[in-house]
């Protein structure tokens, strides 16, 4: 039974690494952009999350605000830096996002303060289910886990299904042929990036119930995000999708197992994949 | 992982050392009549609560003696060392090689102090520690010129060995992140909790500041141990007293921690805090006249309550003020001074202490319950608890 609950720990906590780590993975491999500030999109997440709650009462009312005005600073940022940085090294979209980590912490330590604070569960998912006689699991955790595999399913079908999925596919592998063929690029673009910090401030939102919020979280998923794009490839929703897992699964069982390596399995596990995989379990090599 | 965040803070420090090395040159520097206050502590990143907190302790103290020590303005030199310990070295030698300063005072970070300790003892400059808790710097590397007004690691957590055992808890688990402070308070624990005759029947780590917690309540769970002790602060306190009071396990398996779980979180842990057991050197409603006194200063001055930190800031202002009104605030004949604040018993918020032969605070540990937004004390769980000071040796 234990290991049935620890399971069901490692699924949960793949899916939510899921959630972040996609847009990561999407900016990364549609727009070939390197955004180290995506870790500072979760924090916003939480911060608006804990701000609009506050605010409006209500986390559900907080949450399709706080994901509008993710979305609006996304496209404000791409609009006024990112944007100028397609055709650049990486060097310098890593200095870019490195400077905005900095930026975005400054400016949630002037305007929130450097407290630790709280996100109230909404009552009707603040019960636990029984599952042995002495332990329960938050229903808002299984909440989450069902949210997840919702939006990776709206996800791989946006992508590989519709028009729109087409053109941005179109615009990742060639821009210069899509551009021509008449797909514009530019609001392609525009759209992957704010989508891709939606996604990253709404993980923030539904996870800051559970994770509360605090200075510097971002800063600790950033570095787990970029292990996902990694063992998953560069790029691919799916290889995100397993990847997530996959480290939820070794951090889990790493904890419990062998607790002395528990710091260091899930680099393990990427270097083992790395080994066998350079372009990672599903990059194009 | 580390290193990736150590450069982040690196460039982080990089702007904000340039800041303070473009103020340094509009202090005037000062007569010699005027006694040189270096503080070293963190102003921003995660601690820079703490900091201030220090720093205003020490000013509510300095005014109420008139705003001298030993007869002697003060003048500050300060230095915001962001709890980064590769950067404490360059710090702590600003102060004392550039600054001259006569004292020096920090900081919040163990591995911070242990570079200021590190320089104290090379340079003979005075270093009066006003939180970090790392044994060594009043065991191993103790010296006639250290002085601590806090704590050891070792202090707050001992008292919950007995406390626990004295509760009827016969098997524990222990879980905390592994690192100094955290390796330090459970080891601490144990060994009070099984001189008792008390069994660890697991001893569970994470790493530092991870705060996954859903697999180890899963296997804490499955132990079924009689309790639980845990060393958190901060942000990752919050959530392991959250997570813990989710799986319905608060009212089950009893959770205990050194006071540093309570500390300043309250608000944000809501009803996961309430009920449990701590043990500190400081705690809400301590009822004598000092803590009175101090706390409505504070307030006053500062529109917070005041809380363990600033204490231990007003504390170390105290230990300065008495050592230097003894040798009549001269520094020229050291061995005297350094007895002066050997000898200074110091009426603090916390209740009277005095300095052990390491130069650490001899104190008593409150036993705390989380009521409400306070930490009530509900008793003294050790009366004048020393650090035992294992590999002390004072040359004097």
């Amino acid at each position: 039974m234990e290991w049935l609950i620890q399971v069901l720990n490692s699924v949960q906590y793949g899916l939510l690494l899921f959630l972040v780590a996609s847009g990561l993975t999407l900016i990364f491999g549609i727009m070939g952009v390197i955004n180290l500030a995506h870790g500072s999109f979760y924090m916003i997440g939480a911060y608006l999350a804990f701000s609009l709650t506050q605010w409006t009462g209500n986390l559900w009312v907080a949450l399709p605000l706080g994901i509008i005005l993710a979305a609006v600073l996304g496209l404000l940022l791409e609009w006024l830096l990112i944007g100028r940085l397609y055709r650049r090294d990486h060097l310098h979209q890593v200095l870019l996002t490195f400077g905005l980590i900095l930026v975005f912490e400054e400016l949630r330590s002037i305007t929130v303060g450097d407290d630790v604070h709280s996100v109230v569960i909404p009552a009707i998912l603040g019960g636990s289910l029984p599952l042995t006689e002495n332990l329960s699991y938050p229903v808002y955790r299984l909440f989450i886990s069902a949210v997840c595999l919702a939006l990776a399913a709206a996800m791989y079908l946006t992508i590989q299904k519709t028009r729109l999925g087409m053109m941005i596919r179109a615009g990742a592998s060639n821009p210069e042929m899509a551009q021509s063929l008449g797909v514009n690029i530019r609001w392609i673009h525009a759209l992957v990036f704010a989508a891709g910090v939606a996604l990253a401030a709404f993980a923030g939102m539904i996870a800051a119930p559970v994770s509360s919020v605090f200075p510097g979280m971002g800063n600790q998923v950033l570095i787990v995000c970029f292990v996902v794009v990694v063992i998953g490839g560069i790029g691919s929703l799916k290889g995100a999708l397993v990847a997530s897992l996959l480290i939820g699964f070794a951090d889990t069982f790493g904890k419990v197992l062998v607790p002395e390596l528990a710091g260091v399995a899930v680099y393990l596990l990427m270097a083992i994949v790395l080994l066998f995989r350079p372009a990672g379990l599903f990059g194009r090599v | 992982m580390t290193t990736r965040r150590r450069f982040v803070q690196q460039l982080g420090a990089l702007a904000s050392a340039s800041a303070v090395g473009a103020l340094a040159p509009t202090f005037a520097r000062a007569q010699s009549a005027k006694l040189r206050v270096g503080l070293m502590l963190p102003y921003t990143g995660t601690y820079a609560a703490l900091g201030t907190a220090i720093t205003q302790g020490f000013n509510i103290a300095l005014e109420e003696n008139g705003g001298k020590l030993g007869g002697r303005d003060v003048e500050f030199f300060t230095v915001d060392d962001e709890s980064e310990p590769a950067k404490a070295t360059d710090n702590a030698n600003r102060l004392v090689q550039r600054d001259k300063v006569d004292v020096l005072i920090g900081t919040v970070h163990s591995g911070v102090v242990m570079a200021m300790v590190k320089i104290a003892r090379d340079t003979g400059t005075l270093l009066v520690i006003p939180n970090a808790g790392a044994n060594a710097a009043t065991r191993s590397q103790c010296a006639p010129n250290i002085f601590r007004t806090s704590f050891t690691n070792w202090q707050p957590a001992h008292p919950m060995g007995k406390v626990m055992y004295e509760r009827g808890h016969r098997k524990v688990v222990t879980l905390t992140w592994k690192y100094g402070a955290g390796e330090e308070s459970v080891e601490s624990f144990k060994e009070a909790f099984t001189k008792q005759g008390g069994a660890i029947v697991k001893e569970m780590y994470l790493p530092f500041p991870n705060v996954e917690f859903q697999p180890f309540i899963t296997e804490i769970a499955s132990l079924r141990p009689d309790a639980v002790f845990v060393f958190f602060a901060g942000g990752g306190a919050v959530k392991f007293t959250k997570d813990y009071a989710a799986a319905g396990l608060k009212d089950k398996i009893p959770l205990y921690g050194s006071g540093f779980l309570t500390d300043g979180t309250l608000e944000a842990q809501g009803a996961s805090a309430q009920g449990l057991l701590t043990t500190l050197h400081y705690g809400d409603g301590i009822e004598n006249a000092k803590n009175k006194q101090f706390r409505y200063a504070y307030g006053k001055k500062y529109g917070v309550q005041a809380d363990v930190y600033a204490v231990q800031g007003y504390d170390a202002c105290l230990l300065l003020a008495g050592g230097l009104a003894a040798v009549k605030g001269s520094f020229g004949d050291k061995k005297a001074l350094y007895g002066a604040l050997e000898k200074v018993k110091i009426d603090s918020p916390r209740g009277v202490w005095t300095m052990s032969k390491a130069h650490n605070p001899i104190q008593d540990i409150y036993l705390r319950r989380v009521e409400g937004n306070a930490n009530q004390v509900i008793g003294i769980a050790w009366k004048a608890l020393d650090d035992p000071a294992n590999g002390c040796k004072m040359q004097a």
